[in-house]
This record gives structure tokens, sequence and C-alpha cells, in this order.
């Protein structure tokens, strides 16, 4: 195995986690939707990718920048994730956990082969001046080590977001709903919470939360049809790492998902640097599938 | 297992084995052999997730398995194409079996068990696609060699058969199963774990005999679609795109019986063609088919249409 001087090292573990923080945003509304609606959502990654052309869409046609964007698409998919469980998963599912798998899965299936016959597999991407623009942070022993601004400031707003979740679900009613269905659902419908609109609220969070992941990442990444797959296998990791509907988990789950990825990416080279993430998968699967931070299924 | 079980797959094979006297057009020929390499497939993951209820979302690493172990044990070591078939089998189910035991072992059910699955195919994916040994991102080609005893026909309608006899085995290997005490200790399973070990049947036993079978099966869809297409690289051997093929077919066609994986292969591949006559060959357009498919047979299961009929008819 070769060995990297150590700047090198500290320069792909600050990456790692400037690009964890935006998987932790990806986890967090899979995490969300799991913990209230005790689904697995497949159509996640899917999702993800739609937003990333909405995303692409309106810099190529209304020329937002992607920063921008965040505004409009956040309400939008927000109403898109509503109408999604409301319409297609709620009724199709019948509260059967097999057929939510099936039924998320056929989803997916459907989102990502319709963007594959619009968009073709080509891979887009957006042009914007700050995208290959460099922050250097200062290190006391070399010389100080670069990051990406575009992911500096996905880092920020991720945790941004996080902190406006936080918020939502501790002090408002509908976050004390949500919070209620997620702990004991026939109880929460009993004391007059229409469990079907919390559903679908949760649900529209989770898919604006994947809104605000895109436009964060478009800057500095592409899209193709496929791209969201690469992230939700990534996400259910970070998911099952945190402990399945752990909010705090998910973003922690994130920064160390990021660290892997960077540096078995630095270890490994990049086709096999996926494997780490699979393998930390299958690992915490058999052995903690409860969790790594001790959160209970 | 009498002829009285039997007689329906065996009528079956013989309508379907005519098929080659009336049909001589290649296309038609190609897409019989495709689709019926997909019910293989289908029906190995029909035993595991119809039968007994674990929902697999990776058996593209056990199609591919076989596919692979078929082409390297041929191009690199020289070995007979009937060998490297079998051999596929036995990896495939031993692939199977190590993951079967992994998982139930650590009691991992239902969604745990599909993420389980699918992060095993990708693993199996990425390493196939990087390292030298399957060839990498370039695949791996079998010389074409047109001799029976390659395995290679110089026209379609003997591989057609081929193909159609092991279609056929894996319904008579299907039916038998429904008839033993394992097909019904798997039913058990499925139905209710608890209730079922309580009453003394083995979990873990039944279901580790029912995914070393399933992988073995759908290893050899992959070994015969290996050597059908004389091509194989990691997208398509362990590509996703496999996985959701095998467990379409059965949860349309239905889960859990001996003729589901058939008719759903079937019925989804036709819907397939007749949609790309209609609006051109439009990349992803069967899929999307395949998908909203998927979600109506969920919404609407056909086992309840007759009475959704008559409640409305009523009406």
């Amino acid at each position: 195995m070769n060995s990297f001087p150590p700047e090198i090292v500290l320069e792909a573990v600050a990456n790692g986690l400037l690009t964890g923080a935006v998987y932790g945003l990806v986890a967090l509304g899979l995490t969300l939707v799991y913990g209230v609606l005790h689904i697995i959502n497949f159509a996640h990654g899917a999702l993800l990718t739609l937003a990333m052309y909405a995303a692409w869409v309106a810099w190529a046609a209304f020329g937002l920048d992607p920063y921008v964007a965040i505004i409009p698409l956040v309400p939008i998919f927000f109403a898109a994730g509503y109408a999604v469980q409301r319409l297609v998963i709620g009724p199709a599912s019948r509260g059967d956990d097999q057929n939510i798998l099936l039924v998320t899965l056929g989803l997916s299936i459907v989102l990502e082969n319709a963007m594959l016959a619009i968009f073709r597999s080509d891979t887009l991407s957006v042009q914007v001046d700050y995208a290959m623009e460099v922050v250097e942070a200062p290190l006391f022993f070399s010389a100080p080590m670069l990051l990406s601004f575009p992911r500096l400031v996905g880092f920020g707003v991720a945790f941004l977001v996080a902190g406006v979740l936080f918020v939502l679900l501790t002090m408002t009613d509908t976050g004390r709903a949500i919070r209620a269905v997620a702990k004991e659902r026939t109880g929460a419908a009993l004391s007059g919470i229409d469990v079907a609109h919390i559903y679908a609220v949760t649900f529209g969070i989770g898919t604006a939360c994947l809104a605000v992941a895109a436009c964060l990442l478009l800057p500095s990444f592409y899209v193709n049809p496929r791209v969201g797959n690469a992230f939700v296998l990534v996400a259910f990791t970070i998911v099952v790492m945190g402990g399945m509907g752990s909010v705090p988990g998910a973003l922690l789950g994130g920064l160390v998902i990021g660290v892997v990825e960077s540096l078995s990416g630095l270890y490994l080279g990049d086709s096999l640097g996926q494997l780490g993430i699979f393998v930390i998968f299958i690992l915490v699967l058999l052995f903690r599938p409860t969790g790594l931070f001790g959160a209970r299924a | 297992m009498t002829l009285r079980d039997a007689w329906p797959v065996l009528a079956f094979g013989l309508v379907a084995a005519l098929l080659p006297a009336f049909v001589t057009a290649g296309t038609l020929l190609n897409f019989a052999i495709f689709t019926l390499i997909l019910c293989l497939a289908a029906q190995g993951w029909n035993i595991l997730g119809g039968y007994g209820g674990q929902y697999s979302f990776g058996h593209a690493a056990f199609f591919g398995t076989g596919a692979y172990c078929a082409g390297i044990l041929q191009v690199r070591y020289g070995v007979n194409p009937y060998v490297t078939f079998l051999a596929g089998i036995a990896l495939a189910a031993a692939v199977g079996a190590v993951i079967g035991f992994l998982s139930f072992r650590s009691g991992l059910r239902g969604s745990y068990f599909a993420l389980v699955t699918l992060a095993f195919a990708e693993v199996f994916r990425v390493l196939a696609n990087a390292v030298p040994f399957t060839g990498g991102a370039a695949g791996l080609l079998i010389p074409l060699d047109a001799r029976p005893v390659n395995f290679q026909f110089g026209e379609r309608g003997s591989f057609y058969l081929i193909v159609l006899a092991l279609v056929v085995l894996a319904l008579l290997l299907t039916r038998a199963l429904e008839r033993s005490r394992l097909g019904a200790q798997l039913v058990a399973v499925r139905e209710n774990e608890e209730a079922a070990r309580a009453l003394g049947v083995d979990a873990l036993r039944v279901k580790l005999a029912a995914i070393t079978l399933s992988a073995g099966i759908t290893g050899a869809a992959g070994g015969l679609y290996a050597q059908y297409f004389l091509y194989v690289d990691s997208t398509i051997a362990y590509g996703t795109w496999i996985s959701v093929e095998a467990l379409l077919a059965p949860i349309i066609g239905g889960a859990g019986t001996v003729f589901g994986p058939v008719v759903g292969a079937i019925v989804l591949h036709s819907l397939a063609e007749a949609t790309r006559s209609l609006v051109g060959r439009i990349p992803g357009i069967d899929l999307v088919i395949y998908g909203i498919v998927l979600i109506l047979v969920v919404r609407f299961p056909p086992r309840r249409l007759p009475a959704l009929i008559r409640a409305r008819w009523r009406r």
C-alpha cells in the first residue's frame, strides 16, 4: 500500500468531510421517511436524479444559478413528494412492507428510465465560474491545503438545512405531529392527527432535502440518468450505520462515509474506492443492523 | 410428485417445443430464447422470493456468477462449455449458500434482506469491473466456434430447445418442491416464521436450502446467457437490470406459483416489444412500462381483480 505525506491524507479527510455533509443531507431525507413511515424508499436515488435534472434545466433554460434554484425547487419538490406519497405509495402499498418495497422500486424504475428517454444517457453538467474555485485553509506544519469552494458551500448549507429541520421537528405543531406519528401511529391518530397527511408531509420534507442536495451537488458534479444510484447505496449505508430513523446519526454517518470514501479512493484508486462503502454496508447490516451509534431499531 | 402434478408443465413444454417448427424468423426465435432465459432467472427468484417470502434485490449476484464462471473457465482454461455451464450452476449455488448463511444467520429479513442482497450484487459488479481476471471493463468475449460440442449451434432452433428443456426442468423442480416437505416448510416460514419455528421447522436450514436452489437456477440462466450471446461484462452479468427482471416476472405473473415467472416474463417482454414497435426505440421506454405495470400490479393485485370487478358490477 502506498504511503502519502500527512498533508495529502489530511486534505483527503477534509474533502471527505465536505462531501460527506451532502451525503448526510441525502441520507437525512431517507432516514426521516424511514423513521416516520417505516418504509425503505428505493425511489430516493431516482428522486435525487430528478432533482438534479430539474436544477440543470433551471440553469440551462432559465439561466438560474444552482444555488438560487434552491428557492423554487424546494417547494416544488416538497409538493411532488407529498403527492407521490398521497397518490401513489400510500394507496398502492396498503401498509404492507413488501408492497412498499415493490412500489418504490417501480417508481424508481419509471423515473430513472423516463429521464433516460428524455435526456438520453449523456452526462450533463453546469458551467459556473466558481465551480473550480478553491479556498486555502492554513496548516501550521506545511503549505495551506486547498478546499473546493462548491464543496465548502455544500458543507455549510447541509448543516443549515439540518438545523432548520431540527427547529421544524422540535418547535412547530407539524413537527410535534410528525414525531408523534413516528413514535405511536395509532395513538397519534386517536388524538386527532391526520396520519395520512403527516406521512405525506414527511415524504415531502424528505424529497425537499433531495432538492437542496441536488442544487449543492450540481456545480461540482455531473448528472446522468443513473447518477442517483451512486448516491442511494451510499445513503442506505449511512442510514443503516447511523441507526434507521436517527437524524443526528444520518449526519454523523454521512461525514464518516465521506471520509471513508475519500481515503479508500486515495489508497485503492477510484474504481475500487467504491468497494469500501459496500463492504462497510454489508458488515454493518450483518453485525450491527441497529446502527453503530447505539440507536435502537 | 406424480404424473398428474407434472402434466401441465409437460404440456407447456411440448407446445412450446413446436415453436421452431413453425417459426423460422431469426428475430422471433431470438426474442423467445431471451425471454426463456429470463424465465429461468425469474424461476430462481420465485423459489426464494415467491415460496420463501425472502425478497432478494440482488439476484444479479447469482446470474453474473453463472455467466462469468462459464465464460472464464472456457476462455482462460479451455474447459468444455458443458462442464463450465454446470460449474457455473454449482458456483452460483455456493455463492447463494454463503450470502444466505451470512444474512439469515444475522436474522436479516424484509427490507434489510433486500438491501444486503443488493449490496452483495454491487460488490461483485465493482470487483468484476476492476480486476483483469474477468476481462475488466472491456468484458469477456467467448470465441465463436459454432459446433454442438462447443455448446454453440449454427441455427437458433437447437439452442431454443435446450433453453426450453432447462426451463421445463426448473418448472418440474418447482412443482416437486411445492409437493415436498421442504416446500411446505418454506411456505410456513414465509407466512409466519415464529409460528413455523414453534412447530419445529428449522427456519435457517429451510431458507438456506431455498436460496441455494434459487441461486443455482438463476446461475444457470446466467450461463445460458453467456453461451448464447458469447459476451459477458460487469453491467450485463452483475447489473441491477437482471435483479429487477428476475423479481418483476414472478411478482407480475404470480409469486409463489409454478407458472407465475413464465407468465410474467412473457407478458413483460411482449409489452416491451409492443411498445417499441409503437413508439420506436427510445432507450428506457420498455422499463418505464415495466415500472408502471409493477406499481399497478401491487395496487390492484390480479388475485383481487375478479372481486373488484364484481364490486363495480353491483354498484
